[in-house]
């Protein structure tokens, strides 16, 4: 087995054991990219310098007896809206194509001061506003499974570079299933934390009251080893909680028998693809055969729950983009006099999808629209809370698809943002509701293609889905096979 | 027709935090261009508003101070428009959800006791500051943005409509600094911007209770200006009803020079701010004993304290308000005058040598204790020391903190008044200047004053000028 192919957890054993050392796993997860990142796209920029150095200093450290982090010499991959101290953060945008950030991200510096090291800045949809990575303003990531594919988005980059060996772990962002929909589309994990669990400190906003952090990873003791790491309050995110960390790692017993777990109706419907449906199913029968308790349950204000956030997610966005102005840093298209200067950066910085949405928010905020656009969609909101919290009094978890159908095809859906804005829908109540919700690869699809599967828990419990993904790993659910995109070309896996 | 004029304040004033409202950012006043900057107040991708706990203190207790009643829960939204002093494109301001709700202030105008009414008082951050090559960034070929100020910490007060003169508009204001600047939420300077005001000002016929079309005036750097402008603003009002014209709804720009109100040219619709929640913020949660500890801890009104002043101590009217104005000073005052009871002679002290002395050496009046100055002025009532010498030792005292009496006998500064000590001097002094002795002789009596100056010197000032002049005119006579 190359290093490239192993997990974190297996990565970080072997340094223990001093079998390996980090610039050995280093140099091969490099060796990966350059093999296939030209058929794949994941990266805006790699930074293979700043990489090997990390990972020669973990080695020093190791070799002099130091105590490290177990993911020390573990690289990981983070995605381009999470500011890189002296390192390119673009968003994915021409209005930020040339900026420099003189700091980084809260998480990044957790990263950094574990000793891991930084393979690069993945690609995403412009600002995080998409569901396939194809509204990058430098490029189009492919899925590793299939490279006539979409990988998801707008985490898309970091969830193609996990599937594909490029990075044993990786950082997304998740605002409406940006982490968890790449994640099923590239069969691999990906968590989106409780809102408040992670500092959203240096994560380039899009819709704040919703913008999360969350890993992407192999299996569920690497994503609960990242996830130890970027957790905890961050006095410089008020909105960061004060909640203690448990060690997500250290105990991923499941006991299924006391496990009670509510069925969503709605993620399950009819319309969705007949195999996503099966599989899913599948695995809630393996839990209820071990003596776990499983009943159908309906979250009534669902279907409320896109059109909620399609007004409050560009609302936000409408402020959040607001100062890309080209006064002070990125792009700056020119012009005589200020509104000259205002409207060409920013007509000609933006992309079509995040014009949209600014649109959409800035109308939605308007006076005279306040009331029965984002008041209401708040009202909603509430009301997706409480339909929540009601559903936690019965259930550990509640499960259904990550995604209707597996990843499509590249410009299959582009020509349409209704679609595009319903591939989320599995996604979105979770992200209203603050909880935390995982997807985790369930099989695979008969074209070849991953299906993942979203359970969801109540807030702070993280630990129960990822000991309920690590149940799964255990009983042989995942993971399949690992694509080989380099071969994708001659027509096989 | 008899109009009745209608005004309503907008107050903006910088609170006295050391650092700025959401970051560690020093508000320090006049430093080098965008050097008291960081991501957050320079709104970078990415960052996040903490709140600065000191800034919310200040708030409250001016809220307190105002009559106000301060919210237990309010609420921070994002005023948005675009310009480029606005880093974030958006203010973090405070929209229904303010600070603190209602108030009132008592003024005196014409002896007359009036009770100007308060809307509200609420919390948000200051912009940057352009400084443009032109008159204005719509005609100048650059602009320079300074964002220093950003960021730091702006109260709101907003008036309801009832002041009905330029002079109470400008009674009201000097009020509200006094107060301000006695409790140190603001220092409350006009003239450097930490003190601004807005005006609304319409009129109406005397009698009708509906509002008129009102105007907005901008630009008024002074509390003078902010009588001249209003009053000029009413007559411009009242000259335009009285033609049978009808007032438009626009800005008006007091021009300090001509002494006018200029209506801004360009279209004037009221803007659209888009305000919504601060996602980036929690809703700002007072619990009662922090509100009330503020309240008792609010320093006694100063108008009171004036009062008080003059009464309990005789001081003047000038005296007492600096007293007032620089509380520390006042209390420095207050705890000397427990232990000396010539208080004219101490505040004048005060007020003159000790303030000259802290000024030169650059220290504030907690550095020097109340006890000292009082053991200083006693040695020098009872004529121990001289008045030259009493100011050297107060320099030592300032400077050192030694005791005045230590001072005296260290530097043996003590006042020579025998008889074996002072007649050789005053001997010598005569016979190095025999023309004076003769001047003296012939009648000429001021010429002695000469003389007696030449000991002093002599001595370094500590020679009893009295005893001098008697030993002079003893051996002149003979």
């Amino acid at each position: 087995m190359k290093l490239y192919e192993m997990s974190a957890t297996e990565l970080s054993l072997l340094q223990v054991r001093g079998e390996v050392s980090a610039v050995e796993i280093t140099r091969s997860f490099l060796d990966r990219i350059e093999e296939v990142e030209p058929s794949v796209n994941a990266f805006i920029t790699l930074s293979p310098t700043a990489a090997m150095e990390t990972a020669v200093g973990v080695d020093k450290r190791r070799h002099r007896g130091d105590k490290l982090h177990p993911l020390a010499g573990v690289p990981v991959a983070v995605k381009d809206n999470l500011c890189t101290n002296n390192m390119l953060t673009t968003c994915a945008s021409k209005v930020l194509d040339n900026f420099i950030p003189p700091y980084s991200a809260t998480v990044v510096t957790a990263l950094h001061e574990a000793g891991m090291p930084l393979l690069g800045k993945t690609n995403m949809d412009e600002f995080a506003m998409g569901s396939s990575t194809e509204n990058s303003a430098f490029q189009v990531t492919r899925n590793p499974w299939d490279t006539e594919r979409v990988p998801g988005g707008s985490s898309g980059g970091s969830a193609a570079a996990v599937a594909a060996g490029m990075a044993p772990l990786a950082l997304g962002s998740d605002t409406g299933g940006s982490v968890r929909q790449p994640a099923s589309f590239c069969g691999v994990l990906g968590l989106r934390p409780t809102y408040g669990r992670v500092s959203r400190y240096g994560l380039i906003a899009f819709a704040s009251s919703l913008d999360q952090v969350g890993p992407l990873a192999l299996n569920a003791h690497d994503c609960a080893l990242i996830l130890n790491l970027i957790s905890g309050h961050d006095p410089l995110d008020s909105t960061s909680l004060p909640e203690p960390v448990p060690d997500f790692s250290d105990d991923l017993e499941l006991d299924p028998s006391s496990l009670r777990i509510g069925l969503i109706r709605e993620n399950l419907s009819e319309q969705f693809d007949p195999e996503v449906r099966a599989s899913v199913l599948k695995c809630v029968e393996l839990f209820e055969k071990n003596g776990a308790l499983v009943e159908q349950v309906s979250l009534p204000h669902t279907d409320y729950g896109l059109g909620a956030y399609y007004l409050i997610a560009p609302s936000e966005a409408s402020s959040n983009l607001g100062r890309y102005d080209g006064v002070r840093y990125g792009f700056n298209a020119g012009g005589s006099d200020l509104e000259t200067l205002f409207s060409k950066t920013r007509g000609e910085g933006f992309g079509a999808e995040v014009k949209r949405r600014i649109m959409i928010g800035t109308y939605a905020l308007s006076a005279g629209y306040f009331d029965a656009y984002y008041l209401k969609a708040m009202k909603v909101r509430t009301l997706i809370r409480r339909d929540y919290m009601t559903a936690f009094e019965k259930y550990d978890l509640l499960v259904g698809a990550a995604s209707p159908t597996p990843a499509f095809k590249i410009g299959e859906k582009t020509d349409d943002p209704l679609q595009m804005y319903l591939c989320d829908v599995c996604n979105i109540t979770d992200s209203l509701a603050g909880v935390p919700s995982l997807s985790v690869p369930v099989g695979l699809h008969s074209g070849g293609l991953p299906i993942g599967m979203q359970m969801t828990a109540s807030p702070f419990r993280e630990g129960i889905l990822l000991k309920a993904a690590a149940y799964l790993e255990e009983a042989g659910f995942y993971r399949p096979l690992r694509p080989q995109p380099g071969l994708a070309e001659e027509g096989g896996l | 027709m008899q109009y009745e004029t209608v005004i309503g304040l907008e107050i903006h004033l910088e609170l006295q935090t050391l650092s700025k409202l959401f970051c560690g950012c020093s508000t320090t006043f006049g430093n080098e261009p965008n050097t008291n900057c960081c991501p957050v107040c320079l709104g970078l991708p990415g960052s996040l508003p903490v709140f600065n706990r000191r800034a919310i203190e200040l708030a409250v207790m001016a809220a307190l101070t105002l009559n106000s009643e301060v919210q237990r829960k309010s609420r921070f939204d994002r005023k948005n428009y675009f310009y480029p002093d606005l880093p974030k494109a958006y203010q973090i301001s405070q929209y229904d959800q303010p600070l603190a709700r209602g108030g009132y202030l008592e003024i005196e105008v014409d002896s007359q006791p009036r009770t100007i009414r308060l809307e509200r008082v609420h919390l948000e951050e200051e912009a940057g500051k352009l400084i443009h090559s032109g008159e204005s960034i719509f005609d100048s070929d650059y602009s320079l943005v300074d964002y220093n100020r950003a960021g730091i910490p702006l109260l709101e007060i907003v008036t309801e409509p009832n002041i009905f003169s330029g002079r109470e508009a400008r009674l009201f204001l000097e009020n509200l600094r006094l107060l301000l600047l006695y409790s140190g939420v603001s220092d409350c300077k006009m003239e450097e911007g930490s003190l601004r005001c807005d005006a609304n000002i319409s009129l109406r016929p005397a009698g009708s209770k509906t509002l008129g079309t009102k105007t907005e005036v901008k630009n008024i750097n002074s509390f003078r200006a902010v009588e001249l402008a209003l009053n000029y603003e009413a007559q411009r009002q009242e000259a335009i009803l009285a033609s049978g014209g009808e007032i438009s709804q626009v800005t008006c720009h007091w021009d300090e020079e001509s002494k006018i109100t200029i209506p801004l040219r360009g279209k004037e619709g009221s803007s659209d701010y888009r305000y919504f929640p601060e996602p980036d913020l929690l809703p700002l949660v007072l619990d009662q004993a922090f509100i009330e500890n503020l309240a008792a801890n609010l320093p006694e009104a100063p108008l009171k304290r004036i009062e008080r002043l003059c009464k309990d101590y005789g001081l003047s009217a000038s005296e007492a308000l600096l007293f007032t104005e620089n509380r520390e000073l006042g209390d420095f005052f207050e705890a000397a005058a427990l232990l000396y009871k010539d208080s004219s002679n101490l505040a004048r002290w005060i007020q003159g040598d000790l303030l000259y002395q802290l000024r030169q050496l650059n220290v504030g009046i907690e550095t020097v204790k109340p006890g000292l100055l009082v053991d200083l002025l006693q040695l020098l009532d009872s004529g121990e020391i001289n008045r030259p010498v009493a100011k050297e030792v107060l320099a030592e005292m300032v400077g050192s903190g030694a005791a005045p009496t230590d001072v005296v006998r260290e530097k043996n500064l003590g006042r020579i008044a025998s008889k074996e000590n002072l007649l050789p001097l005053v001997e010598q002094v005569a016979a190095e200047n025999p023309e004076a002795v003769e001047k003296i002789r012939a009648g000429e009596d001021k010429v002695l004053a000469f003389l007696v100056g030449k000991v002093m010197g002599l001595t370094g000032g500590r020679a009893d000028p009295a005893a001098v002049n008697r030993y002079f005119r003893e051996l002149i006579k003979k």
